[in-house]
């Protein structure tokens, strides 16, 4: 039985789930480093969009590295789900008689909806792949696929539909709320939070990667809808 | 002043609770709110009703005995235990939800008394250190920094009430946990157990039904001891040390 109890436990479960988020986090900052190459035009986005699938190249297969990328981040999603799902059914069963009256203090709403912001995003990704990687649905034209036209083509066709933009805007306001708990959470529960400083520091980190990160994303199809990025 | 009291009220373990209103009058600001359930608890037996049962025992703050959920908060508006809570800290008027503990792995025995063996279980699981008995060793033989001692002994504060845990929204006893892990971790009678202390705390305290952490920070907030949330980051910090070194 050696070794069961400790890799069986809520904090083993836990520490599954801080490692999946802090790959998430690193994914999404490259993202949306990445997406701002639409500020350079149309040629220079389509050439970073294409340059994804020769990295690597010749030592890799076309499109090589980016199938290990998203492999990874297909475990760490498996990985992050299954331990939110165990741990909120723990969570559920240890208070089956609630409060006639219960006051949160001290918790934040980031906090607060990590759960429910996690389903948004899941939502939202789902659409998010359909709309520019799996389907290239083009919600302008209805077209799919190579005649939804060049990334950058489908990209300023998606924005320029206002709720589109809406509904991208609404889900990073969830994808932040839940970077700003899950930041300072995962370095928490990884144990690096030993003191009231590093604490602050972390909890600060989780400020900085939320605003960068949601403010990041939100600046393309903003701009896209102002008229700043066009065909 | 007068108050309206809702109260939980249930007869036995098996029992069906719910709650029950109840008038007092006459409250003065200077009693504590353990002596305002007592004068109401002498009018029920006056009345020949059956009193409201409740946890409390040194009722100077030290023991962790009361436990009562007060408007939604453990031990109620201020931070300190229900005991050395005051009903100036109340109203005239004011209309006051008393609940037990709510978590499974703290069963209701009566009214608002909460089993809280389930934290006895967790210490027994691993939260002390084994030392030979006789003569007490020459203090200055294992030299201790001072703020290592200082961070230990308010570690040590914890009285085990259980506001943590009726303060979390999962349930999880982590902040009581990372009380003791800290407190023994940093003293070296602490180290020759370190990672099976570890191991058997938290597989007893998932055993029990807890839930687990969500770093949102509502325990340290109720805790009349003030642990703070670091505590949880050492808990976290000795498990993974502990798998490591093949535990």
């Amino acid at each position: 039985m050696k070794g069961s109890r400790g890799t069986r436990s809520t904090v083993a479960l836990k520490i599954l789930m801080a490692l999946s988020g802090l790959a998430f986090i690193g994914f999404v900052l490259g993202h949306m480093y990445g997406n701002l190459k639409a500020f350079s035009g149309q040629a220079a986005f389509n050439e970073y969009a294409e340059h994804l699938r020769e990295l690597g190249e010749p030592m890799l297969p076309h499109s090589g590295l980016l199938w290990i990328l998203r492999v990874g981040l297909i475990v760490a999603l498996v990985v992050h789900v299954v331990t939110a799902l165990m741990l909120t059914r723990r969570a559920h069963a240890a208070r089956t008689q609630k409060y006639a009256v219960k006051k949160n203090v001290a918790s934040s709403i980031s906090s607060r909806t990590m759960r429910w912001g996690g389903v948004t995003i899941l939502v939202f990704l789902a659409w998010h792949l359909l709309n520019f990687t799996i389907g290239k649905i083009n919600p302008a034209t209805g077209d799919t696929g190579d005649a939804a036209g060049d990334p950058y083509s489908l990209l300023v066709d998606t924005f320029d539909l206002w709720w589109m933009t809406i509904i991208y805007l609404v889900a990073m306001v969830a994808l932040g709320l839940h970077l700003h708990h899950g930041t300072w959470s995962s370095i928490q529960t990884l144990g690096f939070t030993s003191t009231a400083a590093s604490r602050a520091r972390a909890k600060a980190a989780g400020w900085i990667i939320a605003v960068v990160v949601a403010g990041g994303f939100s600046l393309v199809p903003l701009s896209v809808l102002l008229g700043i990025i066009e065909k | 002043m007068n108050l309206t009291l809702n109260i939980w009220r249930q007869a036995n373990a098996t029992a069906q609770g719910a709650m029950h209103t109840y008038q007092l009058g006459d409250v003065s600001e200077d009693m504590s709110f353990l002596e305002m359930l007592d004068v109401l608890n002498e009018q029920l037996l006056a009345a020949d009703e059956d009193p409201i049962a409740f946890d409390h025992d040194c009722r100077e703050g030290i023991c962790g005995s009361c436990d009562l959920m007060i408007n939604g908060q453990a031990h109620g508006p201020e931070v300190t235990t229900t005991c050395q809570l005051h009903m100036r800290s109340f109203k005239d008027g004011d209309n006051i939800t008393i609940e037990p503990w709510r978590a499974d792995a703290f069963p209701v025995i009566k009214d608002l008394m909460v089993d809280r063996s389930a934290f006895d279980r967790i210490i027994q699981s691993g939260g002390f250190i084994s030392a030979n008995t006789g003569s007490a060793p020459e203090a200055n033989a294992a030299p201790i920094q001072r703020d290592k001692a200082l961070r230990a002994f308010n570690m040590a504060t914890c009285i085990g009430c259980g506001a943590c845990v009726a303060a979390c929204p999962n349930g999880s006893a982590s902040l009581f946990m990372g009380a003791k892990i800290t407190q023994l971790g940093l003293l070296p009678q602490g180290q020759p157990e370190r990672d099976s202390r570890v191991i058997g705390m938290v597989g007893q305290h998932d055993a029990e039904g807890f839930g687990g952490c969500t770093n949102i920070g509502e325990c340290t907030a109720a805790c009349p001891k003030e642990i703070p949330l670091d505590v949880i980051s050492q808990l976290n910090k000795d498990l993974r040390t502990a798998i490591k070194n093949g535990h």
